[in-house]
């Protein structure tokens, strides 16, 4: 799950973790008081959108005095950001984050990700601050510092020192060590997926501030952190990908007319692929899971045909924690409860085949019934193209 | 032959009364796994699908003799159930859950450090030795005793991949589903240096996903340690960056993690990368026959 910049900073901020002062606005109306209360100019205005180059994009402006802040805000509020990372569509903008403006003296990058292969998290630490770290990572590798987070260790003083000394923090390593340790902690407590402060900036007098943060929860330990829930933001996610969610489906919308509900992640990609292989396009990503029920079936068929651009659907089932049957039926129930336009192939493969097979040909609805996935996809891409 | 398991393994199952862990014991009963026992807190001392069940999984051990171990327990506990598994000291623990919160697996992971337990998952499909034992979720009637190793990040689309070396005739030595989350206790060169073991395994079927860099280290195991033909798909080559794919592992990050990256690395090690999921069994005939000429 990810946040807006201004909640992660509050997080950030209640494990001691310097940020500027700011609070978010949604309305220009807000802006004077809330620059009352940050005091003396300069004042950031940063739109909050699930994205990030947004000062490329025109997202990020500085205002010398309130009114300028207030006229920046309705600017930007409303506005649709176009930045490298939201696709030509762009993103609106509804919030916006005011702050202090500093005098920034040089800076830095600091973050912790998982590392797959050590099978732990780790902490990350560039002087190239504010260039996104994947593009020091394909141009200056040499400037990554790294330090592993081992469980029941956490990070060590010493592993501090590595990164403050390697980033030439001499005269702040101490300060350096605390925020790397709230960093830590924050991450661990939090369960989160990533944490970034990017940059990481030495103000002219001295002191370490996160600019900017952002910072990715695991969605498998939401359970655990109700408080976090919270912090989700609807209406920077996809209205189909919400509704999925809502019924447990993995549902991401693509660009296509093929849609496609399959069981199985890898299934499910590889049959887009298929799709495209088969000279078609893709609309979607929809795993039903293992061990879905009919009602959950049903509602990813349901979600799957409100999107218009899907001219022809492809069910692909392979069972196996899955049955064949259990599909069927939510096939069925969902086709018939809707009434379905467009054409649909069938292909199913796995336990309790049979079964699921004769529900599908005895439902009475107009179902192709596909041999194999190959013949599935260049039937369904036919379909979808108008052909027969 | 085979890695791993075998018509000797004695399995037991943690969580076995739930819906899942139930089903799947039977499924597993009825393919001639041996099932020895069952193991769920609060239930010991009954009798589920004709196995004992414990309430501790060292109970079960010592009283069965034991010696693998499938988990089929809720998200939540189930990395409390791979730590008890290992601090069991039973040698290969299959966990099937998905879902577990990450920093759970890294800290289980780290309990495993330095132990014999093998890890197999999590979010996996399981492991089968066709004809012998099936640990897992896969359906069994789709496999074939052979000589083909299959080695996926993925279920379903491993049993597509089955079914099509099975209708080619070919059959499987092991089929291993290592899993599909970030972090995992088998890694594809952990399997493939299990196969290489294996004198009867004679060719590969490594089945890859966007996200990672697992494809990449396969890559240059193979090149390094292998003369037996592989032949890999990489799944999510119309996946957008960014987006996670179902599986929580399954996620291009700034741009690396790539099919493209994974494609270029497994061909450049010299192996024989299909485009077409429905290409598989049959490259890998192809490959075989070109060995065997």
């Amino acid at each position: 799950m990810k946040i807006h910049e201004y909640q992660a900073k509050a997080i950030l901020r209640q494990f001691g973790v310097k940020v500027p002062k700011g609070e978010v606005c949604f309305t220009p109306k807000e802006v004077a008081g809330i620059v009352a209360r940050l005091g003396s100019g300069p004042y950031v205005v940063k739109a909050q959108i699930h994205a990030g180059g947004r000062g490329k994009g025109g997202g990020v402006k500085i205002a010398q005095s309130a009114t300028e802040a207030e006229s920046l805000t309705a600017q930007i509020i409303g506005m649709t950001l176009v930045t490298p990372q939201t696709g030509s569509e762009g993103k609106r903008v509804r919030r916006v984050l005011l702050e202090e403006g500093l005098q920034i003296a040089s800076e830095l990058y600091l973050g912790i990700v998982l590392d797959r292969s050590q099978g732990m998290p780790v902490m990350m630490a560039s002087s190239e601050g504010g260039v996104e770290i994947e593009e020091v990572a394909r141009l200056s590798p040499e400037k990554i510092l790294r330090e592993p987070i081992r469980p029941g260790f956490g990070l060590q003083p010493f592993q501090a020192r590595n990164l403050a000394y390697g980033l030439g923090l001499g005269a702040q390593a101490d300060k350096a060590q605390k925020l790397m340790t709230a960093l830590v902690q924050a991450f661990g407590d939090t369960d989160a997926s990533m944490a970034e402060i990017n940059p990481l900036v030495i103000t002219r007098d001295g002191q370490l501030i996160a600019l900017d943060a952002k910072i990715n929860f695991d969605d498998n330990a939401l359970y655990r952190h109700p408080n976090l829930r919270e912090l989700r933001d609807l209406e920077e996610e996809e209205p189909l990908e919400v509704e999925a969610s809502r019924f447990g489906l993995n549902y991401i919308k693509l660009h296509g007319e093929v849609g496609c509900m399959v069981n199985g992640a890898g299934l499910a990609m590889a049959t887009m692929d298929l799709i495209q292989l088969a000279g078609g396009a893709p609309a979607n990503f929809l795993d039903v899971g293992g061990g879905a029920s009919t009602e959950q079936v049903s509602n990813a068929f349901r979600i799957l045909l409100s999107d218009p651009s899907v001219k022809a659907v492809l069910i692909n089932i392979f069972g196996g924690i899955m049955r064949c049957d259990i599909v069927a039926e939510g096939v069925v129930a969902a086709a018939s409860r809707i009434g379905v336009k467009v054409p649909v192939v069938v292909r199913l493969e796995g336990t309790n085949v049979e079964e699921g097979r004769r529900i599908l040909l005895n439902s009475g609805l107009n179902f192709s019934v596909a041999d194999g996935m190959l013949d599935a996809a260049r039937k369904v891409v036919a379909l979808s193209q108008g052909g027969a | 032959m085979s890695i791993l398991v075998n018509r000797n393994t004695r399995l037991l199952v943690q969580g076995i009364t739930g819906k899942e862990g139930s089903f799947h014991t039977r499924q597993c009963a009825e393919y001639g796994t041996q099932v020895v026992a069952g193991v769920t807190p609060g239930k010991g001392g009954t009798t589920h699908q004709g196995v004992p069940v414990f309430n501790t999984v060292i109970e079960a051990v010592k009283n069965t003799g034991a010696d693998a171990s499938v988990i089929f327990v809720p998200p939540p506990f189930a990395a409390d159930a791979i730590v008890e598994a290992a601090d069991a000291k039973l040698p290969l623990v299959v966990c099937i859950t998905e879902g577990i919160p990450t920093l759970d697996m890294v800290r289980a992971k780290a309990f495993l450090e330095g132990k014999e337990t093998r890890l197999i998952g999590p979010n996996c499909p399981g492991i089968i030795t066709p004809g012998e034992c099936k640990i897992g979720i896969m359906p069994g009637s789709i496999h074939r005793p052979g000589s083909v190793g299959v080695i996926s990040r993925s279920g379903t689309l491993t049993y597509e991949a089955v079914a099509q070396l099975t209708a080619r005739n070919l059959g499987q030595s092991t089929c291993i589903g290592i899993g599909g989350d970030p972090v995992i206790g088998t890694h594809f060169i952990d399997a493939l240096a299990l196969f290489r073991e294996d004198p009867a395994t004679r060719g590969i079927v490594l089945i890859g996903e966007i996200g990672g860099n697992a494809e990449e280290a396969a890559a240059t195991y193979i090149r390094d340690n292998l003369d037996i033909p592989v032949v890999a798909f990489i799944a999510g080559r119309t996946a957008p960056p960014g987006k996670r794919m179902g599986h929580a592992g399954a996620i291009i990050a700034g741009g690396s993690g790539t099919a493209a990256e994974k494609t270029k690395a497994l061909q450049s090690a010299g192996i024989r990368v299909v485009e077409s999921p429905a290409g598989i069994g049959e490259a890998m005939a192809e490959e075989l026959a070109a060995k065997s000429r």
